[in-house]
């Protein structure tokens, strides 16, 4: 690649040729402030339409002002980033945007953390000079997500996330000019959309256009009950972001702490994700090795590879667009959903309280979670087994709201016997995490012998698609790791066409895996914060005394008192579910 | 959105005009003009086939059709009436006459007649500035439209 020599800000810069302009500024410690661009870098993902405008700068000889973002360097080019007249452009640039939206940030969802609000505070806009008419949307609420696109800036972020980084397609730019707008086909609802509920929309919506529906209203409400008993669950990747919104270095594992405040918020228990996610393995891991074994012995009505269930934004996602193969998942139900039913069938009843009675919460890293505990097929007569789900980021204003001091918490332990978990449980917040801890188990289970290295380095990194083949005692088992849809759609599409040569396959449906959730505290492109959040979560299998499922002593009691053994009848009705076609045109009415 | 019914012929035509672009996803503006040709609009059913047999999401099929001002979701009427509202037409009073013909036919442009017999809409110049202003109703070019000859243009159609 050729190198060329360039000014900007009077800064000499030594760059390759096709390095934008934005991009070598950063080089040398100028940040020049964008709007609609983004970057995840190391996964492929960027958005760079240049579109907003925010980003323009003045290139010496040049006519007219360049966006950075989508200008390429050359030769000798001299570039200034804050001249008087970038600095006017700019402004005009962002009171035009600002023309056509709410100013509502003192009640909106997104306020303090909304890029476009930063934008106005650092370009120092004082008033709003262009008054006119303001494009207007219908409101719309799914079940995850909330659509209030009268905030929309047309960044078309949540576009490039929906259609190129997740190949979901429920999202696409509509209309033009003055209404143009980011919305399903014909303008429908989400819900009827082919829409996963994965929530890396929002996770890169710079504005309050897309947010999650929050559930903390009715939350607080259970724990002022006094009839009820309010259990909640925390799911691995939650630790390892939680700190972020409380000033703390991305990466700080604050396990204790969120048990502390979670017990200060008034749960009357606090549980685990992890210990449910030990049951997870238990019986996924059982289903991989009985599926296994028919197959070597030449059973033709064995289906392999076998995919992972623990993800719901996954889980639409085949529903929606593989139909055909949804015999070949896991039927093990997600970490969240095995939580339900053992807490409210196995603890409650243990304890005498009635199922009515109990409300379980959990906190999740994601969005679609909040789907999955409404499908029909997890409620009891109508009572959900797990009653609401939270984000990390409600979970951060709940703890605010009650005027907890988060950072001077001491470190408080999990309650038995729905906390205890081991360090596979950990690693399920991580791309290649599931299968890691499944493998532990499976192992061992399948040879009899101890495994001296718990870790799998092969199937660890962020490589968008990896494969490994581990040694299961002279016989070679060929696993599949992909995060985000559209590498899981690559692999499906082999395994469609019969060319897979995988045993078993591991998705996470956000990029990283659930560290990277929709739910997770806002990482605003800089996928740095989520490489430490994945180093955190090693660290947390590590420093786990017990790092296999099959060795969790309260999983081993659960058994023995209650499940009786893996794929068990118990098992199959708690345990497992099934799965819908939901392939049909949705958007038409019948 | 009601649905519309698709005859199994008319279905078989759009997946040939799909097929003659090779079902590439490239070529969704052509295969979007040639179906508007054939089935006179691109009602949402229509533009879920054109998705599926492509590959590309409804949503982006749909982003395409509300971009082009071309492209219309709803039907043409039997008699498709467009006022040319170019500058020569424009400045010899189109737009009266556009407004009579909303008066006549209590639709706005971009609609069409309950009966389904008339539709609305606007163009720029179709090349003969010379009889501004200009009507076309279907493929006859009326020129020298007064507001006042519209009734007796409309009523033309309506025996």
């Amino acid at each position: 690649m050729e190198m060329v020599k360039l000014t900007i800000d009077g800064k000499p810069v030594e760059v390759e040729n096709d390095t934008t302009i934005l991009k070598a500024a950063k080089t040398i410690g100028i940040d020049i402030p964008t709007l609609c661009y983004f970057q995840l870098k190391d996964m492929n993902i960027e958005n760079r339409p240049g579109g907003c405008r925010i980003c323009v700068v003045e290139v010496v000889g040049r006519r007219n002002l360049a966006p950075a973002c989508s200008t390429n360097v050359a030769k000798d080019m001299v570039v200034n980033t804050h001249s008087i007249r970038v600095l006017n452009a700019r402004r005009t640039v962002l009171e035009l945007i600002l023309s056509d939206h709410p100013a509502e940030c003192l009640t909106c969802a997104k306020s303090g953390y909304c890029e476009l609000q930063t934008m106005a505070q650092q370009l120092g806009v004082r008033e709003l000079p262009f008054q006119g008419a303001q494009s207007t949307y219908r409101k719309d609420t799914s079940p995850a997500i909330i659509r209030d696109v009268d905030k929309c800036i047309m960044c078309r972020r949540c576009e490039m996330m929906c259609n190129d980084v997740q190949t979901v397609g429920a999202l696409s730019a509509v209309n033009r000019g003055f209404m143009a707008v980011v919305a399903p086909a014909f303008e429908m609802n989400l819900e009827k959309s082919p829409c996963t509920y994965c929530g890396q929309c929002v996770s890169v919506c710079p504005t309050g256009a897309l947010t999650e529906v929050d559930h903390s209203r009715n939350v607080i409400n259970s724990l002022a009950d006094p009839t009820k008993t309010v259990v909640v669950q925390t799911a691995p990747a939650v630790r390892a972001a939680l700190g972020e919104e409380f000033g703390l270095a991305p990466g700080t594992l604050v396990t204790g702490k969120m048990v502390a405040a979670l017990r200060r918020l008034g749960f009357n228990y606090v549980f685990d994700t992890d210990f449910a996610a030990d049951l997870t393995i238990m019986e996924e891991g059982s289903e991989l090795l009985d599926r296994l074994t028919r197959y070597l012995k030449g059973d033709q009505s064995v289906k392999l590879p076998i995919l992972t269930s623990c993800c719901p934004g996954w889980v639409n996602f085949f529903e929606h667009n593989f139909p055909d193969l949804m015999d070949v998942p896991s039927t093990a139900k997600s970490p969240q959903q095995m939580f339900g039913p053992i807490a409210k069938e196995y603890f409650g009843k243990k304890l005498g309280i009635e199922r009515k009675n109990m409300i379980v919460v959990s906190i999740m890293p994601c969005l679609a979670k909040k789907y999955e505990c409404q499908r029909d097929e997890f409620k009891v007569n109508g009572d959900p087994d797990v009653n609401f789900s939270l984000s990390t980021r409600e979970l951060a204003h709940l703890i605010k709201l009650a005027n907890i001091d988060f950072n001077s918490l001491p470190d408080e332990d999990f309650d038995n016997p729905l906390g205890a978990s081991t360090g596979a449980a950990a690693i399920f917040a991580n791309t290649g995490g599931v299968i890691e801890a499944a493998c532990r188990t499976a192992y061992e289970l399948y040879t009899g012998k101890k495994l001296e290295k718990v870790e799998f380095d092969e199937l660890r990194g962020l490589e968008s698609i990896r494969h490994a083949t581990l040694d299961f005692n002279g016989l070679p088992i060929n696993i599949g790791i992909a995060h985000g849809l559209g590498n899981a759609r690559k692999l499906l599409e082999d395994v469609r066409a019969g060319k897979s040569q995988f045993h078993a396959i591991e998705i996470m449906a956000c990029p990283g895996g659930c560290i990277g959730g929709g739910g997770q505290p806002f990482h605003h492109g800089d996928s740095e914060i989520i490489k430490q959040r994945a180093a955190a979560i090693y660290r947390e299998d590590a420093g786990k005394p017990i790092r296999k499922s099959h060795e969790n002593p309260f999983i081993i009691e659960l058994y023995k008192e209650f499940l009786g053994k893996p794929l068990g009848e118990k098992s199959h009705h708690l345990l497992h579910t099934h799965y819908f076609d939901k392939s049909a045109g949705t958007f038409v009415d019948e | 959105m009601a649905k519309i019914k698709l005859s199994e012929r008319k279905l078989q035509e759009l997946k040939e005009v799909c097929k003659s672009f090779n079902n590439d996803k490239g070529e969704l503006i052509n295969v979007l003009h040639k179906a508007q040709s054939i089935f006179g609009y691109l009602p949402a059913e229509l533009q879920e086939v054109i998705a599926k047999e492509l590959n590309v999401s409804v949503a982006h099929v749909y982003g395409v059709v509300t971009f082009y001002s071309f492209f219309t979701m709803t039907p043409k009427g039997q008699h498709p009436i467009s006022i040319c509202l170019g500058t020569a037409c424009y400045v010899r009073g189109a737009e009266k006459v556009l407004e009579e013909f909303r008066r006549v036919l209590k639709i706005q442009v971009g609609e069409t007649t309950a009966d389904g017999k008339f539709s609305l809409s606007c163009l720029r110049c179709v090349g003969a500035c010379g009889l501004a202003p200009v009507v076309l109703v279907g493929e006859k070019v009326y020129g020298r439209v007064s507001p006042d000859g519209v009734k007796d243009i409309v009523a033309e159609y309506n025996n």
